[in-house]
């Protein structure tokens, strides 16, 4: 942020209604990094769950993409592609995208040989098959992966205030700057609600889900 | 649909990864409407030639008949709709309520909904099964009985001419097994579908089986009605696996 921007931003009052807007904005990096990881790691889950081969590679990869700190993700990302959103989204895709992969690969491998056996034996085509018996039986699990990414996310997506993506991270840091503990504090809270209602969101969907079974 | 005919003409069949035969020259007929039984100890070759009718498995030699066309020249999943299919694990799609699962081969094939729907009925009535009670469970809500009922209902959804059965009655208590026996046999028979059923358990081929076809090693034994069998044992093997299930 250069400066005379971040003395206009000081020079304000504690404004808790650009609270909403900033949140909208993390709501939407957040869901836009979610999607994209969807996108990316699903496929590649469905494809580690396939083949022997890549399988190996590919946890490893998630494995250790896991345990990089979101913020050294973001860092990573400055000099590759400078600051703003885009560069935040692509970070947080990055870091959504293990527990998808391993979690599309769990449940479709935990699909029974059985119920295969009777698709193919009944003359299901391999791709009816897959929609048919392979992708619902594997969603409830898939789904718990998307529920982790995406609480992981929202908390994540704090960070990109530090690459000029705005969210509820400028509100936090800007709360601390100045000292103005109300606006910390709501934003803090605003982030934790946000992520704890995704998380509750999708929990009930996938309770709901393997209920029905 | 009345019965197909099935058809092994020298069937071999050697899988990719093994070293010996799992099948060698297995040649024999089934009519229009008979219900053979394969008997035979483990590992003897039973599962494989079950699997080749439906192209599961395909023979490395010989050559599989349906209503004396060669399965290899029909395409696998439009002859795998018209061969019912049931397995011991069963295998019910347990995202899917028993209607659904039962309704699984007409909804491949196309029909319209208020035929699945007689035929979903139809099915559950004949393998004991009140609809209104069971149409809309899930297979986790099902007793192994109950759950084999279905298995059994589904492989006849598509009205198929060949019924094929991989030990269907192996997972359940004695009693509910006698009563499957009894009940899948009848269906069958009502309806007339040529069955190939394996089984490991003598009693139960002598029971229902038109013919039983002994396997060993790969090859048949014997195939011949059960009294010939039990009277006129064609080796020492086929005598002392049936030894004490003369009546
Ligand atoms: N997919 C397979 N790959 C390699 N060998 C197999 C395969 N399936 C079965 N076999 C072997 O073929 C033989 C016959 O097996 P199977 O037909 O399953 O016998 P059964 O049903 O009578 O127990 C056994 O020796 C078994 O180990
Ligand atoms: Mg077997």
């Amino acid at each position: 942020m250069d400066s005379p921007a971040r003395a206009k931003l000081l020079a304000q009052p504690p404004m808790m209604h650009d609270l909403a807007a900033h949140a909208m904005q993390h709501l939407i990096l957040a869901g836009t990094a979610l999607g994209a990881a969807l996108l990316l790691g699903a496929p590649m889950g469905a494809i580690c769950a396939r083949s022997g081969l890549l399988r190996g590679p590919l946890l490893a990869a998630a494995g250790i993409g896991r345990t990089i700190p979101s913020l050294a993700v973001l860092a990573l990302m400055l000099p590759l592609l400078g600051v703003g959103v885009p560069p935040a989204i692509v970070a947080l895709a990055l870091l959504a995208i293990p527990p998808i992969l391993v979690n599309v690969d769990l449940g479709i491998r935990a699909v029974p040989a059985a119920a295969l056996d009777a698709a193919t034996g009944l003359g299901m085509t391999a791709r009816q098959r897959f929609a048919r018996v392979v992708a619902p039986l594997a969603l409830p699990v898939a789904l718990s992966g998307v529920r982790t990414a995406a609480t992981e996310t929202i908390a994540s997506a704090t960070l990109a205030t530090f690459i000029g993506a705005g969210g509820l991270g400028d509100d936090i840091v800007r709360g601390l700057q100045t000292g103005n503990d109300p606006l910390l504090f709501a934003a803090a809270a605003t982030v934790a609600m946000l992520a704890l209602a995704v998380e509750a969101g999708l929990g009930t969907l996938v309770s709901a889900m393997e209920a029905r079974r | 649909m009345s019965g197909a005919t099935i058809g092994f003409d020298d069937v071999g069949v050697r899988y990719a990864d093994a070293d010996g035969d799992a099948l060698r020259g297995v040649s024999f007929d089934v009519a229009s409407g008979e219900v053979v039984a394969i008997v035979g100890p483990s590992g003897c070759g039973k599962t494989t030639l079950l699997r080749t009718v439906n192209r599961l498995v395909e023979p490395t030699s010989g050559a599989v008949l349906i209503d004396g066309v060669d399965v290899r020249t029909m395409d696998a999943v439009a002859l795998r709709r018209r061969v019912g299919y049931a397995i011991q694990a069963v295998g019910l799609f347990a995202h899917m309520t028993v209607a659904e699962n039962v309704g699984i081969v007409p909804s491949l094939l196309g029909w319209p909904r208020d035929r699945i729907d007689r035929r979903v009925d139809d099915l559950l009535e004949r393998v004991h099964l009140d609809p209104k009670r069971f149409r809309d469970r899930r297979p986790r809500k099902l007793s192994g009985g109950e759950a084999q009922r279905v298995g059994v209902a589904r492989a006849l959804g598509g009205e198929p001419g060949v019924l094929l059965m991989d030990e269907p009655f192996g997972a359940v208590d004695a009693i509910v097994r006698a009563a499957l026996q009894d009940e899948v046999t009848r269906v069958v028979r009502d309806l007339g579908t040529t069955t190939l059923f394996v089984t490991h358990d003598v009693h139960e081929a002598l029971r229902i089986a038109d013919r039983i076809c002994v396997m060993n090693g790969g090859r048949v034994e014997q195939l011949d009605a059960p009294a010939a069998i039990l009277a006129n044992p064609a080796t020492d093997f086929v005598r002392r696996l049936f030894e004490g299930a003369r009546a």
